[in-house]
């Protein structure tokens, strides 16, 4: 899993949505970090913004963590 | 272009899949102005959708249940325009005890909470911009989903959409003669974050899979973006108190489209 990727959402995540960067680690859920589910849709479209990969809305439904959300950015990038 | 020199307040993007969003799209396409609304928790993502578009549009604040901010929304489009010649309501609401078959359950309190943001407000919306509406004659057009028959799943929310179908109805007689066309587009289901919220939503899709004439994508919203922007046109002008199907057709008939319609010999 690309340590890369967990900068990149670190960033993202404590820049656009106020968490501590501490707490992001690949196990921690996103309703852990406080995110809500209108959070998770901006968090993709941020994601597209920087990765130029986009989630579909039936990709997001087994993300729950950020590490899942690694394995699905991983998997788009090919 | 259909729309040059339309000025259109498009309320509903919420994100990129939004109905409304393609609708705000194809509206700058064609040559409109637009401004957008968004609301409380949703404003974030309405501004990142807005980015996406042609041009980024403007957005004002509008929980449709607040009467001042309807005043406030009519009083900042007459100062930007002076006028107002359509509004997209692309705005519903209702609580989780109210879908995913909880009909039988749903308190009052929910209920009337989906009433609110659903049905109610489209009249509430329609009243507060009427006189902006009425300066050059206008359109109004709002989202629905055919109420004529009970869905799984939809429970109160296709109540609440049985309420606008006959708000719009009335709305319509109310608004004609001051010049202003009141319509619905009652769209086929589509993968938008409002129907993620409804459990049984998979339900549909097998229906509209196998009965609409003329198939039906559940991903392109763009056809029934088009549809809504011919109806803040100018080429629909006798058309009023209407609902318009854009659902491949499913609306007019009653079982799946057989695979023996034999099709003409050509020449």
């Amino acid at each position: 899993m690309s340590d890369d990727l967990l900068g990149t959402f670190k960033a993202i995540l404590s820049e656009e949505f106020g968490v501590p960067e501490d707490d992001i680690t690949k196990d921690a859920t996103f309703e852990a970090l406080g995110l809500d589910s209108l959070d998770v849709v901006e968090l993709t479209l941020v994601l597209e913004e920087k990765t130029g990969v986009k989630l579909e809305d039936e990709e997001l439904e087994d993300v729950r963590s950020v590490g899942d959300a690694i394995a699905k950015v991983e998997e788009k990038q090919g | 272009m259909l729309l040059d020199g339309k000025r259109l307040l498009i309320t509903g993007v919420l994100d990129p899949r939004s109905i409304a969003f393609f609708v705000a799209k194809v509206a700058q396409e064609q040559g409109a102005e637009i401004v957008l609304t968004g609301f409380g928790r949703g404003m974030r993502l309405t501004q990142r959708a807005a980015d996406r578009l042609p041009e980024t549009p403007d957005i004002l604040e509008l929980d449709v249940t607040q009467p001042e901010h309807l005043t406030a929304v009519a009083a900042q489009l007459d100062e930007r325009w002076g006028r107002l010649d359509g509004v997209l309501h692309a705005i519903g609401f209702a609580p989780a005890s109210c879908l995913g078959g909880g009909f039988l359950d749903a308190p009052w309190e929910d209920v009337a909470t989906a009433l609110h943001v659903s049905t109610y407000s489209y009249a509430a919306l329609g009243r507060s911009l009427a006189d902006l509406l009425a300066v050059d004659g206008g359109s109004i057009v709002g989202l629905d989903f055919d109420a004529q028959i009970a869905w799984p799943g939809y429970d109160w929310m296709g109540v609440a959409k049985a309420g606008l179908e006959s708000a719009n109805r009335y709305l319509a007689r109310d608004l004609g003669p001051r010049g202003i066309r009141v319509n619905l587009v009652a769209a086929g289901p589509l993968h938008t974050m409002a129907a993620r919220s409804i459990d049984g939503f998979g339900d549909f899709e097998s229906v509209w899979q196998e009965r609409a004439p003329l198939g039906w994508d559940l991903r392109d919203p763009e056809p029934v973006a088009r549809t809504v922007c011919a109806l803040l046109s100018d080429w629909m002008p006798a058309v009023t108190g209407e609902i318009v199907h854009v659902d491949g057709g499913v609306h007019a008939v009653g079982a799946g489209v057989p695979d023996d319609v034999v099709t003409p010999a050509e020449d």
